[in-house]
């Protein structure tokens, strides 16, 4: 995972609440067996007219205005539906490097972070505010070391994120290899687990 | 101090404290298939890591296997490609894999509790979204991603926040018909398919505590629906019938301990929860869904909402995008809704009760003549010999449906199961999502029994209308 510091670009706002999983990578794209390539897919029927192919000029993500954003601004509860990480890999491999929504669902705001895509959560109406804001192409920052989001106007607004994620972030850690350094608790555990649950293991 | 069930699952599954937000959590058991794993074992591969504990895990091919002609080779060069990728990888990790064509093959969902590999207080996981199913035993079960998938087959643990706690409780008498499925429906109307984001929901209540396993598998499936990563049903004499005697359960001496610990399980009566929800079903009919979100949910006997009916724009902004995908003018009532097609399947609706209950109502009737397709695919192996030794088959065979062989099938359309663009389907499935069943398709979603209910009379129909016309 490549370390995250600031991004600063252009965004893309997609004003549409409850985007699910299948909106933003349809079933067929599951048949990938790599991670990489799945842009094609993403917000396919969005994105393209009804024959698949051709750009669809109505759609935000075709606008000119928006060319090589890397900020996605969402509506509430983006991600929502099934656990696919083709949804966090597609938008990725659209370039956005940072999504920021006044709420995630859970499994889709963790597929994010272990792509190292930054998933910003703030209130709906600074949500609202900054879609305002990129209307006509202006740029705005996203610091995660200061956990901010800086506003055309210069303005910082403020947002949380879970520390341990936030660190893994900052520092391109990779996280199985974290866990790996634990393997000392994780022996303990499943030794005392193996005594008194004995049924939950094989035959070693 | 007093915990809920969820604390005491998790507690007891703590590997490492970490900051105190995010903690390693020892998960039990992993089942794995062929969608969601290729990329997490290339991982794994290509990092020179191990599966550490394959014996917690297992294997079946379900999301794009075809329905019909098992014995010839999958079709579709892709699909072909993914579920024999899944075989390969876990021969090559020491996997135990059960194959397309064993007996014991089906939807995840439905196998885990059918062989006894879900049991109370476990964590369970699967790269897939309605782990939450699991959840109906008293063990916590939750859907992961790909990158969740490798660290789990790796390292046997997740780096997790603890969620927020939610009782949800059903009270009231339910009518005889009323079904899990409703009740399930009901619930996300309520408290909307984000209501439950950050939460695991514990369901109570007489009314759950009536329910079958079957029912109660079918409600924590919908959980992720109403945005909860997992639901909780509290472990009884029920859960333990169910499991006995079930290939992977405890067996002899372990069996009585297991007993003993899983009666610790159920939450302390004065656990305190985040949040707590009543939801009334004494005056519930049976539910559908109009449009594209399973939040969208209306009685059988009312009409199609108008956008007027939402109060702020940015729903009616949603709901005239609905109505309009989905072909429907708001004021119309449910009734007259027109199909094309039914499907009786998915981990919400596949098990043997599930079958009974449509084959209950089909019985002596036929599919409407303009019904393009009526289709039964039972979730396992297992549930198809079943109803085939109860003779449903024939029931349904007879009545005109499709009997298909085990699989995730017209739920998701990765296999040759589709509907067609602007085709209507009555689907007893779990998500009714833009393009789900296939492009352009439009999925109601229901119970198995309304389903039926909806093949024989072409329309959506009113189970309890049909069964009253038949006594
Ligand atoms: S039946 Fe549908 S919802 Fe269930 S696991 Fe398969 S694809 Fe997912």
């Amino acid at each position: 995972m490549d370390a995250f510091k600031t991004v600063t670009s252009c965004a893309v706002p997609f004003n549409r609440a409850n985007v699910d999983t299948d909106m933003i990578i349809p079933g067929e794209y599951l048949k990938w067996l790599s991670r990489t390539g799945l842009g094609v897919g993403a917000f396919k029927a969005l994105r393209f007219l009804e024959d698949g192919t051709t750009p669809n000029p109505e759609s935000e993500f075709n606008d000119p205005r928006y060319r090589g954003a890397q900020i996605l601004l969402c509506g509430d509860n983006f991600g929502c539906g099934s656990s696919r990480e083709h949804a966090a890999w597609g938008i990725k491999d659209l370039g956005f490097k940072v999504l920021i929504a006044p709420s995630f669902a859970d499994i889709f705001y963790s597929n994010c972070f272990k792509n190292g895509l930054v998933t910003v959560t703030l209130p709906e109406d600074q949500v609202q505010m900054l879609m305002e804001d990129v209307k006509d192409g202006a740029q705005i920052s996203v610091d995660l070391e200061a956990q901010t989001v800086q506003r055309p106007n210069q303005d910082l607004l403020h947002f949380e994120y879970e520390p341990f994620k936030r660190h893994a972030l900052l520092n391109g850690l990779d996280e199985i290899g974290i866990t790996m350094q634990k393997g000392a608790a994780l022996d303990s555990f499943e030794a005392k687990q193996r005594s008194n649950q004995p049924w939950l293991y094989g035959p070693a | 101090m007093p915990k809920t069930m969820y604390e005491k699952i998790w507690d007891a599954h703590v590997v490492d404290q970490g900051d105190g937000e995010t903690q390693l959590v020892y998960i039990d058991r992993h089942i794995i298939h062929e969608v969601t794993t290729p990329q997490a074992f290339e991982g794994l591969n290509m990092a020179g890591r191990k599966v550490r504990r394959p014996d917690a895990v297992i294997a079946v091919p379900d999301h794009n296997v075809p329905t019909t002609d098992r014995d010839k080779p999958i079709e579709d060069p892709q699909s072909r490609e993914q579920v024999a990728l899944l075989k390969k990888n876990c021969a090559e990790h020491g996997i135990e894999h059960i194959d397309m064509n064993d007996i014991r093959q089906g939807i995840v969902h439905v196998i885990g509790p059918e062989q006894g590999i879900t049991q109370p207080g476990m964590t369970l996981v699967c790269g897939d979204s309605h782990t939450a199913t699991h959840g109906a035993f008293g063990a916590l079960a939750f859907g992961i991603g790909t990158s969740e998938v490798e660290h789990c087959l790796a390292t046997q643990t997740l780096q997790l926040k603890k969620s927020k706690t939610m009782k949800v409780e059903v009270v009231g008498a339910p009518a005889p018909w009323l079904t899990a499925k409703d009740i399930a429906l009901s619930i996300i109307c309520t408290i909307g398919t984000a209501g439950g984001t950050g939460y695991v929901i514990e369901y109570c209540g007489p009314a759950i505590e009536a329910l079958s396993m079957e029912g109660r598998m079918t409600l924590c499936n919908m959980s992720i629906e109403a945005g909860a990563r997992a639901g909780l049903v509290a472990p009884d004499d029920k859960t333990f019938a169910y499991l006995q005697g079930r290939p992977r359960a405890p067996q002899g001496m372990d069996w009585n301990k297991a007993i003993a610990f899983w009666s610790t399980l159920k939450s302390d009566p004065d656990a305190v929860y985040d949040t707590v929800v009543k939801i009334p079903i004494d005056d519930v009919s049976p539910l559908v869904t109009w449009g594209t979100s399973p939040e969208d949910v209306v009685p059988i006997d009312g009409f199609v909402p108008r956008p007027e009916d939402f109060d702020s724009p940015n729903k009616q902004e949603a709901a005239r995008k609905s109505l309009d995908y989905m072909g429907l003018k708001g004021g119309m009532k449910v009734s007259d809704i027109r199909i094309d097609r039914a499907f009786i399947g998915s981990c919400t609706n596949s098990r043997i009760e599930d079958m009974r209950a449509a084959a209950a109502v089909v019985q002596g009737h036929h599919v409407a003549e303009h019904v393009i397709q009526a289709l039964v695919v039972p979730g396992s192996g297992l549930v198809k010999a079943q109803a085939e030794r109860e003779g449903l088959d024939k029931i349904f065979t007879e009545a005109g449906f499709e009997w298909r062989e085990p699989g995730c099938s017209m739920c998701l359309a990765m296999n040759a199961d589709k509907v067609g663009p602007k085709e209507r389907c009555a689907s007893t499935s779990n998500r009714n999502f833009v393009g789900r069943q296939g492009p352009d398709a439009r999925t109601h979603l229901m119970s198995p029994a309304m389903a039926a209910a909806a093949a024989i009379s072409g329309y959506l129909a009113d189970v309890r209308v049909l069964q009253k016309k038949a006594a």
